[in-house]
This record gives C-alpha cells, structure tokens and sequence, in this order.
C-alpha cells in the first residue's frame, strides 16, 4: 500500500514536469513561434489571429494554466493549417501506432525469449556464440537501416509483402518485424542472463534431484524467476518501441503518432507536435507504472516488503 | 576474438577517415553522367542521386558525426556528473528536487526528446548539439548520483571532510576521481548511442542539413531511391552499423577491462 502511494505520488510529479516541459516547447522556437509557423508573407491579421488562438498574447503563467484546463477537457487545441481538432487526428492515428508496436512486442517475445533460454541452455557452446554475436549485431541496428533491408528482401526482391503504406492486412509486417527484431535482440540477451544467474541456485539443483524432466526445472522453476528483469526490460523497452515508431513509421509510411509528429514537424505545425510528444510521453509514463505494479505483484519477495 | 574485431573496425574507419583528406573524390562535386551509378572500380561505393561520390561522402559524413558525438558526449557528462555528485552529496531535498527533473526527462521515451526540441530549434549542427545535449545527460546523472552517494560515505572522504575539506575539494579530488573508469565506460556506450541518435535526427530531417554529408541523411536518399539503387542504402548503412557495432565492442572490452559493472538497460 505504503508503496502504491508514494510510486503514485511521484507518478503524477512527472506528468506535472511532462506537461510543463511540453508546454515550454512552443516557447523554445528562436524568435516569434508565430512567424516561425505562418512563414513571412503571413498578413499582420493572420498573425494576430493565431496569436490570440495559441494564447501566446496572455502572461505565461496564465498560459500554461489554460494549456492544463483545455488537456482537462481532452482538447488538444487544433492543426494551425487544416484547422482539424488534434483529437480528431489522434483518433486514427493512436490506435495505428499501438496496434504496430503491440504487434511488435509480441515478435520480439516470442522470438527473444525462446532464444535467450535455448542460448542459456547451451552457454559458451557454439550455438550460445552464435545467438549472441547475432542479437548484438541486430540490437546494433537502427530502424533506419533494418527497415530499408527488409523492405529490400521481402517487398522489392521477393514480392512478398507491400512495400509501404496501411492498405492491405500484411502491411503491418515488415513495421512491425523492424520493431520487433531490435527487441527480440535485447529480450534474448536479457533472458540468458537472467536464467544463466537462476540456474546454480540451489532450489534447482533440488529440482533436477528430485528427478523433474528437464522441461519442467527450466520452464516452471527457472523461468518463473528469471522473468521478473524481463519485465522490467519490457516496461522500459515499450519507450523504444514508441520512439523507434517515429522512424519506422516513415520508412514505411505508416500512418500512427509518429509519422504524424514528423509531418507536423515538417509543416511546422507546432500545436500538433506538441500534442504527439505529450501522447507519446504520457504513454510511456502509463506503462512505466504499470510495470512497476505488476513487477511488485509478480514478485513475491517485494509484496511482502 | 571481439576485442581485435573491433579494434580492426575502428582502426578502419580511422585510416580511412584520414586517407580521405588526400585520396577521396570530393564530396560535394556533383556529376550528373554518374546518377545513382553503381559500385565501380572509380568510384568503389557508387554515386548517389546527384552523381557524387558515395565513398567521399560517408568519409565526410563519419568526421562530423564523430565530432557531434564527441562533443555531446563531453557536454552530457559534464552536465550530468555535476547534476550526480550534488544530488548524491547533498541527499535530502537537494537530491529529491533534482531527481524528480531526471525523471520529468526519463519520461520522455527515447530520442522523442530530442526530436521535440530539434524540431523548435530549427535544423543545423549546432542545434542538434544543443538538442542532444539537453536530453543526454539525464544517464550520466543517475550513474554518478548512485556512485557519489556510495562514495561519501567512505573512510577517506569522511577523513577529508573531518579536516575541512570543502565540498568541491570533496567532490572533485575525493569522490569523482574513484568513478573515472565506470564514466569512461559510460562515455564509450554513450557515443555509439549518440552517433545512432544523430543519425535518426538527420534521417528525419532535423539535424545536419545539406549539403554537408551526413550518414542519417543519405540513408534518408537511400530510401527514397531504393527502388532503383539499392547499393546506396544498403552501403551506407552497413557503415554506420560496423562502426556503432566497433564501439560498442570496445565500451565491452573497456568495461571488462576496468572491472566496472554495468547493469543491462
């Protein structure tokens, strides 16, 4: 309980220290952030107009004090130039971004910790050598340059999967594999380490003494301790996979958080920037929580502590 | 095995970095006859979409993201070593205060960061230095503070103290001198990741601009001509990742090495 309170109250310091360092971006901009948005040949009305739309006229304090009331309201405040509501825009693009990286920590589960314990199982025969230098050299590739390859390979070279874009069900493949290799990388590595350290504990020992099939000592025994870093790992490794979507969703032009973030960028379309950071950040700090929570739940010496 | 693996990579990249002061093409020449030509014996990396020299421009390219990253990383740890030491020195208040901003920064996923602030900024190496920067140093800050509070509590500090040492005498001859290698450490795990940070910056447009060559950039070009010149990309990016896979190897071999120990992120 104890617990609880105090990861809740440090919880919501952050999302204070989130929204106000979002809140400060627009403020970043060198010069007037209006001028920066509408361009130079902006009349002096239109320029007024969006000023006093933005609230950039009002004192700071009292600025982020309607930033805060309009998030309260779940307004995000709108496109400068399409003049679309961002909620709107996050409507489509949010659950696009979370079903890719959704997609994606399911391949990277399944491949990384079938891996990592086979890797484990075999540690410093070859087979161990070979599915390390493998995960450290995938972990050593960017979206940016694992995304392209396999675009090359199975969409251009082979055919099998379409190159970019959300029209077709298999789109969601090669994202998704981009994302999900990268991760699978790390959850291999981690689950050997993790299961390596379990395996001289004593209890295992008394385990394969009593006779259980090797099957039952890895998975029921080992593995059930093992897996308390691995959550942690994919806590934190949720943040990746929503950063890695930025670029990954514009290699593949996929259309989620991210590849709206870079064309609000482009478009210098600041309110929308602002909004897809906050989203993104936000998410993260969700998952992060809940990972602390189930990381004590799942574990029984910290419950009772 | 690793160690010599990477010690053959980096010593590569060096020679050919300086080799390319005297041998290359230029980097900037356009020749329109060489479009997205391919690998030859002229021009062993091919050309890219205004018939440069693909191999000049990686060679430029790998000079000014080793300067970007060298520079981050020395900013970063200066930043966040002193952020670490007078939270872990202080306790209390101090730390807690300064604690709660590292995890307003470690709320941000990633390079999300970075891409906010580079995006406001405006393009340009200085800004994604400074961009960089801002977001960097938050590691270095945990890092240290977890060793400084160890540390204080030390014989040798405490007898310092006792003499009237004062706190920057403290911090700086007593307590940050017994950190160094677990900071070289960091700093080698930290270039790579600021060189792939760099890289995804410019990829997306927002950190060096043309027409400086910039190895994110022309995997951008390389992209986008794929279709009809798949070596460009493919080239480039085997460079960036031999290089980010070198220093990696070398921040194992150097953690080895010191003896310091490095919990997985």
């Amino acid at each position: 309980m104890m617990f609880l309170l105090r990861r809740l109250t440090s919880f919501f310091t952050v999302i204070f220290g989130v929204l106000l360092l979002t809140f400060l971006l627009i403020h970043l901009v060198p010069g007037d952030p209006v001028e920066v948005m509408l361009g130079e040949s902006a009349s002096s009305a239109d320029r007024e107009s969006l000023r006093a739309e933005l609230g950039l006229n009002q004192p700071l304090i009292q600025q982020f004090g309607s930033y805060l009331h309009k998030l309260a309201h779940a307004d995000f405040g709108q496109s400068i130039h399409t003049k679309t509501p961002i909620v709107e825009l996050f409507k489509s693009r949010y659950p696009a971004t979370l079903k890719l990286a959704l997609l994606a920590l399911i391949i990277g589960l399944l491949v990384g910790i079938p891996l990592g314990i086979y890797s484990a199982l075999k540690a410093s025969r070859w087979q161990d050598i070979l599915v390390t230098i493998i995960s450290v050299r995938l972990s050593a590739m960017p979206a940016f340059w694992l995304g392209p390859v396999l675009m090359l390979i199975f969409a251009v070279w082979l055919g099998w999967l379409p190159v970019s874009g959300m029209e077709s069900g298999t789109s969601i493949i090669l994202p998704a594999l981009t994302l999900g290799f990268g991760l699978s990388a790390i959850l291999t590595r981690m689950t050997r380490t993790s299961l390596l350290e379990v395996l001289n504990d004593d209890y295992i020992r008394t385990a394969r003494a009593k006779g259980l099939p090797e099957r039952v000592v890895i998975l029921r025994h080992a593995m059930r301790a093992a897996l308390l870093p691995i959550i942690t790992i994919v806590g934190l490794q949720m943040g990746s996979l929503l950063a890695g979507a930025v670029i990954t969703e514009t290699i593949f032009s996929w259309d989620g958080i991210g590849r709206l973030l870079v064309e609000s960028i482009e478009k210098r379309d600041y309110p929308v920037t602002q909004a897809c950071v906050l989203v993104v950040a936000l998410s993260y700090v969700m998952v992060n929580l809940l990972t602390d929570i189930v990381y004590k739940l799942a574990d029984p010496r910290v419950r009772q502590a | 095995m690793m160690k010599t693996f990477a010690c053959v990579i980096l010593g590569f990249w060096l020679v050919a970095t300086l080799a390319g002061y005297f041998f290359a093409h230029d980097a900037n020449a356009i020749d329109l006859n060489l479009v997205l030509h391919s690998p030859s014996l002229r021009h062993w990396f091919g050309a890219d979409e205004l018939g440069r020299d693909i191999l000049a421009r990686v060679l430029t390219g790998v000079k000014i993201s080793a300067l970007v990253a060298l520079v981050v990383t020395a900013i970063t740890m200066v930043m966040g070593v002193l952020v670490g030491m007078l939270a872990g020195f202080y306790g209390g208040k101090v730390d807690a205060f300064l604690m709660q901003i590292t995890d307003v920064f470690l709320a941000f996923p990633g390079i999300l960061l970075a891409i906010a602030f580079a995006a406001v900024l405006g393009p340009g190496i200085g800004n994604l230095i400074l961009a960089l920067s801002l977001t960097g140093w938050v590691s270095y800050a945990r890092l240290t503070r977890g060793q400084t509070m160890s540390l204080r509590s030390r014989q040798h500090v405490q007898a310092a103290q006792s003499l009237g040492a004062g706190v920057p005498r403290l911090l700086f001859k007593h307590i940050l001198p017994l950190m160094t290698s677990i900071l070289v450490v960091e700093a080698a795990y930290s270039l790579a990741s600021v060189m792939i940070a760099e890289a995804s910056l410019s990829f997306l447009g927002l950190g060096i601009q043309a027409p400086h060559a910039s190895w994110g950039a022309m995997l951008r070009d390389g992209v986008r001509f794929m279709l009809v010149a798949p070596h460009y990309v493919l080239i480039v990016g085997l460079c960036l990742m031999s290089l980010i896979l070198a220093i990696n190897l070398g921040g194992d071999y150097l953690r080895d090495k010191l003896d310091v120990r490095r919990d997985m992120e």
